[in-house]
């Protein structure tokens, strides 16, 4: 295949940015993306330029390293997938592909395609856990049983990777998405649901101080997200916060 | 000798641990706060340990490569995690699970350890459930449980498969905690590049910030190693693409002995190679072998006929189906040890009988497990006759419950949908058994320095069982360094912060920053990945499933001067001082370079077969390992001397008082 890309690059945090042009030729409709840009790199290695730096790691989709904004779409065209797990044969011989990183006021840019997703860690630091310390004595794991279906909805919830997709395809950048996630995963476990009312609070407000946008519904986010996060989850959250703003305030 | 003490506590074996612990320093919670641990990476053992060691107290910092601890390679682990807690009733106990693992690693572990992991086990599950880790349950809210390969009793714990995922999130929970509580101090984006060692102590690292280049000084009281393991030696393996030895490497290069580098998994079961541009395999969980059946056909002519894609595997019937594992190794079946399940599908593929163009793959078959849960379900919902279509649709439904993300990465990257078809296989480099050599304290040969998870060798002696590394590196982290570290930084409770200004730490930036210095400078042509690859090819037809004398003379001959052309020829682009993800592969191929070398001495020198290491002297007359217990029941403990081809070579003899070695048999 034959393609034309279309690529952001950025020499650092907070300069200016801009579209360069690269043609590329001898791609294979098995290679995947990321695997085509490790063709561009090598070549542009070779030619003494400087490579285009993306994020990736475990390449099969389940680190959230990758992150690329593929022609308007986090994640590129497939559904359900990750840019890692995005195949070449989903374009045809001749495309031009628009590359870019993700776009958000939380997400800075370091280089090229790499983004800052610290914010996400911050949030999880400030509620994303259940409050047990290690010990050889905690009670056995079987000493209370979780209803099937709460446990797989738990299990659903908790699949989320931290990729930012669902923040860099809301128009507000919301983080609700992911957000939501962690918080109905706890919130569905007898584990977390002592500290439900806490977590959701704290985790909402870091979330606020962020610069993360406001949930206005548009469900862009579930659409882009990998692993299917269904926007249940925003709704579990609302009540376990608004619940919470009750409790807290009586 | 006196390099290597294994300081195995004495008395019986199942009293060794809790003895141990009894005895063993503390440091009091006052003096904690005094002490500070640097713990490099942040996988499931470094996750867990930085976690538990703040939580106890001490000050920690860990470091990662990664832009979040989330991300860690451990993320990946799919089928399961094993535990001894009988809850299936089938016979299953600590002693099992010692015993299972010791022959499943061809006895070449130290009981010791081996037996402590086993007895820390079940903790660890109820621990996790604790943090709010979703296993997989069964309909009366009981956690569920699945066998994996190698034993006769399912003690696996799963969260369909994401295994790996929800227990390094558990522990990243777990930290991200500590971090919130300002107890863990987290070095995302940073590598350490070399130990800092003082007055024969670990007492810091050189770390680069990926994100600006500064190269860092950071010092402790002591250091963990938990960087994972070094499979990315092959280039192509089921490890993560930043994967590297760097931690390990420069800790050995430093004075810790380097134990059993040849010790290799190749999985069974992994996505065959498809082409020069494949960047990384892609691992299919051992969990599939509990339903899937592995074939090739029987008939050469349907092989090759198949190959030429003129006939599909469904339109060969049964009776021209070779199920090879269930044909040689009827008790076992299509749960065979990995290695032996990979040595099996290569003698096939050898012998003619591949499947894909390549000729390098075997069917892993789903069809006759979607009938058998079809009717199963059938039978359930009340279902009178049902059709063979009602069957398969029901059945699909139960095996989609199980391995739905599995089959759809499978679909993914292959274009083919295993529901209807079988899937194709291939063996790939998985996981190093070897590692950093280290005491039954996880202390390695440098006082101050542990190593912990993939990095050390401590458990799995020549063969990994599966659901045991995730087990192994949470046990290390959460349960075993926690009590174990505390023995050695009784003494620094009044030592004080380590200054970073000693001329140790000079010196050790000073090498840093030259060689870094060095690659960027090099007016070489040709980017790393090139070398890599090479490396990797090397390695994989000379140190790969099978090895030989002559092969593995020639891959340290090869790698030598791969290894001269490299440091000749490599073009790094851009600066030292800023994101330079090219500079980075530099220095891990750079390590991976001398490792590699190392890892050929070690198969030259082990003229034995055992567990992942078959050497082709030393087989029967069917093709099946021939171990030697008379000469090589030891582990192989290399000293660095300057040249990776002239390291000493250290053995720590391996006593069993509590099992009688025999040979393995899977029949
Ligand atoms: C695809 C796959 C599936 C698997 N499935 C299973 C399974 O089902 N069951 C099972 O038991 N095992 C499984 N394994 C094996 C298991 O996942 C690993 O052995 C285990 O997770 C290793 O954990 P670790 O904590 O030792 O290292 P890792 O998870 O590899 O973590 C290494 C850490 O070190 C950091 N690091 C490395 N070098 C440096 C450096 N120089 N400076 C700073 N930081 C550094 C990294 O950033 C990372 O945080 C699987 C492995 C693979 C590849
Ligand atoms: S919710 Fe989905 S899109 Fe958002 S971070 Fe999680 S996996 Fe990525
Ligand atoms: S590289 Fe890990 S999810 Fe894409």
């Amino acid at each position: 295949m034959k393609l034309t890309l279309k690529i952001w690059r950025q020499a650092g945090p907070g300069k200016a940015g801009k579209m360069e042009t690269y043609p590329i030729d001898g791609i294979s409709p098995d290679m995947s993306f990321l695997e085509m840009l490790d063709v561009l790199n090598n070549k542009l290695v070779t030619e003494g330029q400087e490579p285009v730096a993306f994020d990736h790691d475990c390449r099969e989709g389940i680190c959230g390293a990758c992150s690329l904004y593929i022609n308007g779409e986090a994640h590129g065209p497939d559904r359900g997938v990750t840019t890692c797990q995005l195949h070449m044969r989903k374009f045809k011989d001749g495309d031009t592909i628009y590359i870019e990183p993700w776009r958000a006021k939380a997400f800075p840019v370091i280089k090229d395609l790499v983004v800052d997703r610290g914010a996400f860690d911050r949030i999880m630091a400030a509620g994303g856990f259940v409050s047990v310390n290690t010990s050889g004595n905690t009670l056995d794991a079987n000493s209370i049983p979780i209803p099937k279906d709460d446990a797989d909805k738990a299990f659903d919830a908790a699949t989320c990777i931290g990729c930012g997709a669902c923040v860099a395809s809301c128009k507000n950048s919301s983080a609700m998405l992911f957000v939501s996630a962690k918080v109905s995963q706890l919130a569905l476990l007898p584990q977390g649901r002592v500290e439900a009312q806490r977590r959701v609070l704290n985790m909402v407000e870091q979330m606020d101080k962020e610069g993360f946008g406001n949930c206005t519904n548009t469900g862009a986010c579930e659409v882009e997200c990998p692993k299917g996060i269904s926007l249940e989850n925003i709704a579990r959250m609302n009540r376990e916060y608004i619940k919470a703003g009750l409790l807290s305030e009586s | 000798m006196s390099k290597l003490n294994a300081r195995i506590p004495e008395g019986p074996i199942d009293k060794k641990w809790t003895n141990h612990k009894n005895n063993i320093r503390l440091v009091n919670p006052a003096n904690k706060r005094l002490i500070d641990v640097i713990v490099v990476g942040t996988g499931l053992a470094g996750g867990s340990a930085a976690a538990s060691l703040a939580e106890m107290g001490y000050n920690v910092k860990a470091f990662c490569f990664q832009d979040s601890p989330r991300r860690a390679h451990s993320i990946a682990a799919q089928g399961g995690i094993n535990a001894a807690k009988n809850y299936q009733n089938d016979g299953d106990s600590v002693y099992r699970l010692f015993y299972d693992t010791v022959k499943g690693g061809d006895y070449r572990s130290r009981e010791a350890n081996v037996y402590r992991l086993a007895e820390v086990s079940a903790n660890i599950i109820d621990q996790c459930v604790a943090q709010g880790v979703p296993f997989a349950r069964e309909y009366g809210g009981l956690l569920d449980n699945r066998s994996f390969g190698g034993v006769q009793v399912s003690r696996t714990f799963y969260a369909k498969g994401q295994t790996g995922q929800q227990l390094l999130l558990g522990a990243y929970s777990a930290m991200s905690r500590q971090i919130g509580l300002g107890r863990i101090k987290m070095y995302n984006r940073h590598e350490m590049l070399e130990l800092v060692v003082v007055n024969g102590k670990a007492r810091g690292i050189i770390a680069r910030d990926l994100v600006t280049g500064e190269i860092e000084r950071h010092s402790a009281h002591a250091v963990v190693i938990a960087s994972g393991g070094y499979g990315n030696v092959f280039f192509l393996s089921t490890n993560a693409m930043g994967s590297n030895a760097t931690a390990s490497w420069k800790v050995h290069k430093k004075g810790a002995l380097f134990a059993n580098p040849c010790f290799t998994q190749i999985h069974p079961t992994c996505i065959p190679v498809s082409g020069d541009h494949q960047s990384k395999l892609t691992l299919m969980s051992e969990s599939l072998r509990n339903d899937g059946r592995i074939w090739v056909p029987a008939k050469k002519e349907d092989a090759e006929a198949i190959r030429a894609g003129k006939l599909k595997p469904t339109q060969i019937p049964e009776e021209d189906r070779d199920y090879y594992l269930e044909r040689r190794y009827p008790a076992f079946g299509n749960l065979v040890p990995r290695d032996v399940a990979s040595r099996a599908a290569k003698e096939r593929c050898d012998a003619g009988y591949g499947v894909n163009a390549t000729g390098e793959a075997v069917y892993l078959d789903f069809a006759s497990a979607i009938e058998r849960y079809g009717r199963e379900k059938a039978n359930v919902e009340g279902i009178q006759n049902p059709s063979l279509e009602k069957i398969k649709e029901l059945g699909k439904k139960v095996v989609e419950a199980k391995y739905g993300n599995l089959f759809q990465m499978y679909e993914k990257i292959v274009d083919q949908n295993p529901y209807e078809t079988p899937m194709m296989i291939y063996p790939a480099v998985h996981y190093t058994m070897g590692g950093v050599w280290v005491d039954y304290n996880l202390m390695t040969t440098i006082p101050g320095c542990y190593a912990i998870g993939e990095a050390n060798f401590s458990d799995h002696g020549a063969n990994r069982l599966g659901a045991s590394a995730l087990m192994q590196g949470l046990a290390d982290g959460y349960f075993v360094l926690p009590y174990t570290i505390g023995d050695y930084l009784a003494d620094d409770i009044r030592t004080g912060a380590i200054p970073t200004d000693l001329p140790e730490f000079d010196e050790a930036e000073k090498a840093v920053v030259e060689q870094l210095q060095k690659f960027i400078a090099n007016k070489g042509s040709k980017p790393v990945d090139y070398f890599h690859k090479k490396l990797g090819k090397i390695m994989w037809n000379e140190v790969g499933m099978a090895r030989n004398e002559s092969g593995l003379k020639k891959a340290i001959q090869e790698i030598r001067e791969l290894r001269d052309e490299f440091h000749k020829e490599v073009m790094v682009p851009g600066e030292l001082n800023g994101f330079n993800q090219e500079l980075e592969k530099a220095w891990r191929v750079a390590d991976f370079l001398e490792l590699g070398e190392l890892m050929a001495l070690d198969a030259l020198s082990r003229t034995e077969s055992c567990g992942g290491h078959f050497r082709e002297e030393s087989q029967t007359e069917e093709g099946e390992a021939v171990r030697n217990d008379a000469e090589f029941t030891f582990v192989s403990a290399w000293e660095f001397t300057g040249d990776p081809g002239k390291a000493i070579l250290h053995k720590e003899e391996l006593v069993y008082e509590n099992i009688e070695l025999k040979t393995r048999s899977y029949k």
